[in-house]
């Protein structure tokens, strides 16, 4: 039981974490200009470096540097959208898709180019786990995940539902036409998507990289859970795909886990095929997500 | 001697070309005329390869084989699996709007992928499958085999076309353009949308997997790196995009050309010092998702646009 | 204080050719005007030509002296006009205060709190629902909804297309009702309305579309007393 809360639990949830952060950005992208970002990954990853840049410069925590990172995507996604995104708004979304699809590949390339392709790893030094209780062992990292990402959820929340750019966002998600009938700002709310989306991308982004290491294909290999995640909370529910991001990380860490006998359920090495079939299961049965989002 | 090793790279560039042909007029068939967003392109792709391997290779104690098949029937082989791998995901997504079926052919490659590295038993996991055999291996010997090759893939590219164009202008081609254009008035006129969807995207997986069988056979090696989503999935789309989506012709004009700028490119970066020539990959890479938002931007209908089949008039 | 709408010689349409042709007409401050015509007369499009969501090709239209036609629809609400679609006119998914609230944002009034509370009263119904989705109202509460979210915005003009549409009679005696109640706080309705003889009724004028083109105008009264009016669009005899 304990060796389940230690070595199988906290480690979800700190998973989980990296995930909802990740897929509250394509939730809300999807919500408000209605495509899938396959982008969203390798900005993660374009985050990571940017923080990774600034700790070989600056001997902080990591942590203390997300800012930086933060900056570098917020840039990259404003200007991405500017010049890649935005000529292609009145086609039907699925050229932004395909136009993301290549942005994924440049923001990679990008990161390989200016930091090569070697897997590069904060050097924090090793912290010894906190023990609560005398039995919970805890890292200090997969804490510091789960607690930023509880903050991050209340703000956010707080964000959609009181200040007016977060209800006009949420406006515009719940339907485009009436927005701009109702005279909203449609370019702010745009603005605003991204630059949460891109700021939640690179804190999801650092703390899969503290968690391993950083490699170019870092948030591309995430991509997959986090689509799954987004979906199972409901497109344009922020707040579901947060929900959504720690159900997969959950089920991924959980279904490695020896339930019956001693091997574990399912083998480790498919631990990204359980969001997989997750995602899937939910597209056959419920495809409006867990929390009732939208179906687009 | 430069001559003849100009010849034998001409040769090569043409092969690959000529799978990328392949790839590309079944992603036609699903995105041009079908609109269908495939994104897991090597995965259907990595099926057809090891299924046609497996089929084909004498037996091993390293993997699942031993049949010893004849190539085509290798071939048929990968088309069968690889077209049911794609009925799976279309049966469940083709009613969502497309960025689902995006995600979800994303996610099957990814985990036929990972079914490849870790099921030893049938693929010997990472150190990957050899000595797979090459058609009409028998008539020549060293390097004149690639010649026979050449003509092989050819010969199937133009069987994929003739196929390809078959589909285009027949009333099937037809009613699948006039549900990507209008879904709605389509299903109005009594198509049944679903349906026709899921055939498409059946019919572009087979010749996908197609493609991934000829390219074990080229290569007579396959390891789980065959399947990279960059050089499968990407290029294809790419070469899709600039050559002209719904037009054949245009989908193999459009591989030929890039995989000739990507290839030639490859061989001035490759006389660059070591440290320059990965970099400048890099810079391949970024240039190329860049040329597709170009594309996307300015030349959307491609090299060749697609056109409208001529309507033809029965004589009664 | 409020300007008068003339829309003249308006020739509009979605690209195509144009769904009205050379229409003309004149709203005056503080009255409500009703569109009326045989289906497919073109009622819906001539509103949201004057909404900006139609691609006009010819003519001008004015609120006042400011040239309304070529300006963004999110620039009107700011020039103190507001719209209710027929269908999807309610955030959904928000609750009605909310709903009523985004409607302040485009043009935020004076004093919010007074604004909100006048809408409120004439709204009644709502203020127990404020903190409900609107997406689970009755079709007449997501009516009134609509219209104070429009109403939200201290409009002059408000521009409502089919508000009765799909409700119980009941229902519809109420939203008429509201509209005069609207109008007696000074904002100008300009409405495309199915119920002509009801809607003739409380409306200073009408204005009668056929076939994208003007076919009579004339004061509420006049229309319902005109012989070939009622014959064609108020279903023969007279009440």
């Amino acid at each position: 039981m304990i060796e389940f809360v230690n070595f199988y639990l906290f480690p979800a949830l700190a998973i989980g974490s990296i995930y909802a952060l990740g897929a509250v950005g394509i939730s809300m992208i999807f919500g408000i200009l209605r495509f899938a970002h396959f982008a969203h990954g390798d900005l993660m990853t374009l985050g990571t470096y940017g923080v990774l840049a600034m700790a070989a410069i600056v001997p902080v925590n990591p942590l203390l540097l997300i800012p930086f990172g933060m900056a570098l995507t917020i840039v990259s996604a404003l200007l991405v959208d500017r010049y890649f995104y935005k000529p292609l708004r009145e086609l039907p979304t699925i050229y932004t898709v395909i136009s993301s699809f290549g942005i994924a590949l440049v923001f990679r390339s990008i990161v390989q180019l200016v930091w090569g392709s070697q897997n590069q790893v904060f050097s924090t030094g090793v912290k010894p786990p906190l023990v609560l209780f005398d039995t919970f062992r805890i890292s200090v990292l997969h804490l510091q995940a789960v607690i930023s990402t509880a903050i991050i959820a209340v703000l956010l929340h707080y964000f959609l539902t009181v200040t007016r750019t977060g209800r006009s966002m949420r406006a515009v998600a719940d339907d485009p036409e009436l927005a701009e009938v109702s005279g909203l700002d449609t370019a702010k709310v745009i603005r605003w998507t991204w630059i949460i989306g891109a700021a939640l991308a690179a804190i999801a982004g650092t703390f899969a990289a503290l968690n391993t290491s950083a490699h170019p294909n870092l948030g591309w290999n995430l991509l997959m859970p986090m689509f799954a995640a987004a979906i199972l909370g409901g497109i344009g529910k922020p707040m579901g795909a947060m929900a959504g991001g720690f159900i997969i990380g959950l089920a991924e860490e959980l279904s490695s886990y020896h339930w019956i006998g001693d091997d574990a359920l399912i083998s480790p090495s498919y631990k990204t095929a359980v969001a997989f079939v997750l995602m899937i299961g939910l597209l056959i049965f419920r495809p409006q997500g867990l929390f009732k989002g939208r179906l687009l | 001697m430069e001559l003849t090793g100009l010849f034998f790279y001409a040769v090569s560039l043409l092969i690959l070309g000529g799978i990328y042909a392949i790839l590309c007029l079944a992603l036609n068939v699903q995105w041009g005329m079908g609109g269908l967003f495939n994104a897991g392109i090597a995965g259907f792709y990595g099926v057809g390869a090891y299924t046609s391997a497996i089929l084909t290779t004498s037996a091993s104690s390293k993997h699942l084989g031993g049949f010893g098949l004849p190539v085509p029937l290798g071939l048929v082989g990968a088309a069968i699996l690889a077209g049911l791998a794609g009925w799976a995901v279309a049966r469940i997504c083709v009613r969502l709007k497309s960025d689902y079926l995006a995600m979800a052919s994303i996610g099957i490659a990814e985990i036929l992928r990972l079914v490849i590295v870790n099921e030893s038993w049938l693929t010997n996991g990472s150190l990957g499958l050899s000595r797979i055999p090459r058609p009409l291996a028998d008539l020549t010997t060293g390097r004149m085999g690639d010649i026979v090759f050449l003509g092989f893939v050819w010969f199937v590219v133009l069987l994929v076309y003739l196929a390809a164009s078959r589909l285009h202008d027949s009333p099937w081609g037809r009613s699948l353009r006039a549900i990507r254009d209008n879904e709605a008035s389509a299903a109005a006129a009594g198509k049944n949308v679903e349906k026709f969807r899921i055939q498409t995207f059946v019919i572009g997986c087979a010749i996908m997997g197609i493609a991934g069988a000829l390219s074990a056979h080229y290569f007579r090696f396959l390891s789980p790196t065959a399947t990279d989503p960059l050089l499968v999935t990407f290029l294809v789309w790419v070469m899709l995009m600039a050559g002209g989506s719904g037009n054949n012709k245009g989908a193999i004009l459009g591989a030929l050309t890039i995989w000739t700028l990507w290839s030639v490119t490859e061989i001035f970066t490759n006389r660059l010092p070591p440290e320059w020539a990965t970099r400048s990959s890099f810079i391949r890479m970024l240039l190329v998702g860049l040329l597709l938002q170009v594309v996307l931007q300015r030349f959307r209908s491609g090299l060749l646009p697609e056109k409208s089949p001529p309507v033809k008039f029965r004589q009664e | 204080m409020t300007e008068r709408l003339s829309v003249s010689g308006v020739s509009a349409g979605y690209g195509g050719p144009p769904i009205i042709e050379d229409v003309s007409l004149t709203v005056e401050p503080g009255e409500i005007a009703v569109i009326l015509g045989p289906n497919g007369a073109g009622k819906s499009t001539l509103l949201k030509t004057i909404f900006a969501l139609t691609t006009v090709s010819a003519g001008s239209i004015k609120l006042g002296e400011k040239e309304l036609s070529g300006c963004k629809t999110s620039a009107l609400v700011p020039l103190g006009v507001s719209a209710v679609p027929q269908t999807k006119n309610v955030f959904a998914t928000m609750s009605v205060d909310e709903n009523l609230d985004v409607g302040t944002y485009a043009a935020p009034p004076k004093d919010k709190a007074a604004t909100r509370e006048r809408v409120l009263n004439l709204f009644p119904d709502l203020r127990d629902k404020l903190k409900q989705p609107a997406g689970e109202l009755s079709g007449g509460q997501r009516q009134m909804v609509a219209m104070g979210r429009a109403l939200m915005s201290d409009p002059k003009l408000v521009l409502l297309d089919e508000p009765t549409a799909g409700l119980s009679p009941a229902y519809l005696e109420r939203i008429f009702d509201l509209l005069i109640d609207i109008r007696k706080t000074g904002i100008t309705i300009l409405m495309v309305e199915q119920n002509a003889r009801q809607a003739l009724q409380i409306a200073d004028h009408g204005h009668i579309l056929v076939n994208g083109r003007n076919y009579a105008s004339g004061t509420g009264k006049e229309l319902l007393a005109d012989e070939d009016v009622r014959r064609l669009f108020l279903g023969g005899a007279a009440a």
